[in-house]
């Protein structure tokens, strides 16, 4: 499954462990929430970064200990349908401050996109190498957004008074 | 008319080349069915019995004449020459080619239509008065919210994977044309004491296997903080509502099992966060909306023109002016409601002529707009008053002046059966015999106003719940049966009907209703006493009694 990160195809330098999985000497590890909770403090000793892979059913709130800490958040997309993990993103991005890498696991595919990253994702699992390869051709695909979010993008309503505002200034 | 400025083209042509390229991708097996399916219905898209079904989005009801031309030719180019017109303010095509499809969309582009979340499960096309910025004694026109919330909801990158579909409706009349208390979130446009716009917000209505009224849960939302407020709704929605049964996934589900008091505490604290952020909109944003919308330049008319007077001698346009024609907030003009449900056709259904002339007289006597309400009927909103006899006159040749607006015939019916995948029982068949039943206009209009609502099933997209006679087609036994309710209604004063009894078979469905029909002419205590009011009086039990006496 190939993985983009900052716009292209990109090496994962996690490895994904279960909750009953040796912990490696060293390197990156992608760890689920309950044994990143359980083993928070040695997870964290040790040399390699830490993720976490956070379910869509679990509360983000107990995460915000810890966000100064890891690297790496992943959520969960058990199906495209299951649209949670849109509303943990965006607040984890906009209410609690998150700057590491947010991931998007699970069925991700290309129409995705333009969703993940307006709500603060910037990496992806993603299931097909063809959608991975039209990543940056996709997420182009819109100019233009009617709502605010923690991406910057500006509104058609912040837009349109930027316009009225340049109109007034001529007139 | 609101006027797409050029950032809503852009968006809406972006929608409609991913829409392509998904189509394509479809079509080369790129996609899966399964995964094409969201992507579809995202766009309208449904795979019915006999073929794909496309549902257009005519948001708060108002169109202009180009569009209404434009819907023609999809259904002259597309489909089979017409088009059927929903319960929610859509227009829904049955015989449309999946790869024709974003050629037809592109069409739609052109005169700013979409059809952009008519379904799957995010935020659909937002309803609202189909009388709105007409009716008298309305507090503000509630198009212009009701468009800046169908821009936040569109395409809306949080809110577009939800449990389940969901469905925002707004009036501001005392009058409730938009039946609110049947949606997911219901907006009631009310003044504070300082004369500022907000709105009474009720959540957690709907229909289907387990219809609830809706519940207020905030008496007053400021307009400045009205899209935080739906946010807030939305975001604990998404979090908790249910994702394990598809028939308990809607919001009143969750409103229901946590209580009114509960979700309101969790959506409050929700809004705390986000009510002072970039949703918050200022008086500039509103009135740049509202710039936006054209209203007619009305003349200074005579409340009862001459030609007028004299139509009154006609007994066939007095019938239909009755019925058709309401007051207007403007001295001298009208409202028109134009009847789809003539005698013995489905309901809601308008073939492409039909459509083009009506933009003819929309552009000749309504200053170019039609609006769309949820009783499947169309209007025209803003007739001068001395024009009524030469619009009737048009309207009756064009089929379109059945004067039985709110009366017995004036049925609601979702497609049913004869074309939908869902379905266990027909509903056109059974309208269509209640209306040769009740054809003579005498006889319907001694009944007086009364609303018959028939589903197909259990999903009510004919609001059966709601009719003051509700008709639910079940399939028992490999049978057709239907459950008879009477009691509901979806205005201001929105109630569940009863049911009055067994299911009946098919064929009995007509003669049940003539059998309650009558009991309410032999039971009302004068001519005036509606048939809601007669139930509300007596309850069922006397029209149980009639209806299963002989049976």
């Amino acid at each position: 499954m190939p993985l983009v990160n900052g716009g292209k195809i990109a090496d994962d330098s996690f490895v994904k462990l279960a909750v009953d999985t040796p912990l490696p000497e060293g390197g990156d590890i992608l760890v689920p929430a309950e044994r990143f909770i359980g083993e928070a403090d040695a997870l964290l000793k040790r040399a390699g970064k830490v993720g976490v892979i956070w379910p869509n059913n679990r509360d983000i709130a107990e995460l915000v200990p810890y966000l100064g800490k890891i690297a790496v958040v992943a959520l969960v997309f058990p199906t495209f349908r299951d649209g949670r993990a849109y509303s943990q993103a965006r607040l984890l991005r906009e209410r609690y401050n998150y700057r590491g890498e947010l991931r998007a696991t699970g069925q991700v595919l290309r129409d995705q996109f333009v969703f993940m990253l307006r709500a603060g994702f910037d990496s992806f699992e993603v299931k097909k190498q063809a959608d991975a390869e039209a990543f940056m051709q996709t997420a182009k695909r819109y100019s233009v957004f009617y709502q605010p979010t923690g991406d910057g993008r500006i509104t058609a309503l912040h837009r349109r008074m930027q316009l009225r505002h340049s109109e007034g200034v001529g007139t | 008319m609101y006027a797409y400025d050029e950032i809503d083209r852009t968006l809406v042509n972006e929608r409609v080349s991913e829409f392509r390229d998904q189509v394509k991708r479809r079509l080369s097996g790129e996609l899966t069915e399964d995964e094409f399916k969201i992507l579809r219905l995202q766009n309208g898209v449904y795979l019915q019995l006999h073929a794909y079904m496309f549902r257009v989005a005519i948001p708060y009801g108002t169109l202009a004449t180009n569009q209404l031309r434009a819907l023609a030719h999809v259904a002259r180019k597309y489909d089979r020459g017409y088009g059927h017109f929903t319960t929610r303010q859509n227009i829904q095509f049955n015989w449309i080619k999946l790869a024709e499809l974003p050629d037809a969309l592109e069409d739609l582009a052109k005169v700013g239509i979409h059809a952009m979340q008519t379904s799957g499960n995010n935020m659909r096309n937002v309803t609202s008065d189909q009388w709105a910025g007409v009716a008298p004694g309305e507090i503000e026109d509630p198009r212009i919210w009701s468009e800046l919330i169908r821009q936040h909801t569109t395409l809306h990158p949080e809110f577009s994977f939800l449990p389940r579909k969901f469905k925002i409706a707004i009036t501001a009349s005392d009058h409730d044309r938009a039946a609110i208390k049947i949606h997911d979130i219901g907006l009631r446009l009310i003044k504070n004491e300082k004369g500022e716009t907000g709105f009474e917000v009720l959540v957690g209505g709907g229909l289907g296997r387990t219809p609830f009224i809706a519940k207020t849960i905030k008496h007053f939302v400021h307009g400045r903080d009205i899209l935080s407020y739906i946010e807030a709704i939305l975001r604990v929605y998404n979090q908790y509502g249910r994702r394990d049964n598809i028939y308990k996934a809607r919001i009143k589900i969750l409103v229901h099992e946590l209580g009114i008091e509960k979700f309101s505490r969790e959506v409050e604290e929700e809004w705390q966060h986000i009510r002072n952020s970039s949703l918050q909109i200022d008086d500039e944003v509103i009135e740049d909306i509202r710039s936006r919308f054209t209203y007619p330049a009305y003349e200074k008319l005579p409340h009862m023109p001459d030609e007028l007077r004299q139509a009154a001698a006609d007994p066939d346009f007095e019938a239909w002016r009755k019925n058709s024609v309401a007051p207007h907030k403007n001295q001298g003009y009208s409202i028109v409601t134009i009847s789809l449900k003539p005698i013995g056709a489905p309901p809601g259904d308008a073939t492409a002529e039909q459509m083009d002339a009506l933009a003819d007289l929309a552009d000749k006597y309504s200053f170019g707009e039609i609006r769309v309400g949820h009783e499947q009927n169309l209007a025209l909103p803003h007739v001068a008053k001395r024009d009524l006899p030469a619009l009737w006159k048009a309207l009756d040749k064009l089929g379109l002046a059945t004067p039985n607006v709110n009366l017995i015939t004036d049925i609601i019916a979702c497609p049913g059966l004869d074309y939908c995948s869902l379905a266990n029982a027909r509903s056109i068949p059974i309208a269509q015999e209640l209306t040769r039943r009740f054809a003579n206009h005498e006889l319907a209009n001694l009944i007086g106003r009364l609303h018959i609502n028939i589903s197909g099933c259990i999903n009510a997209c004919g609001h059966h719940h709601v009719g003051h006679i509700g008709i639910l087609g079940v399939e028992k036994n490999g049978e057709e049966v239907y459950q008879i309710t009477i009691g509901g209604r979806a205005d201001e004063n929105a109630a569940l009907g009863n049911l009055i009894g067994p299911g009946v078979k098919f064929d009995e469905v007509a003669d049940v209703v003539e059998d309650i029909v009558e009991a309410y002419l032999a039971l009302r205590e004068r001519p005036e006493e509606l048939f809601m009011d007669t139930v509300k009086r007596l309850g069922v039990e006397p029209f149980k009694e009639r209806v299963y006496a002989t049976r």
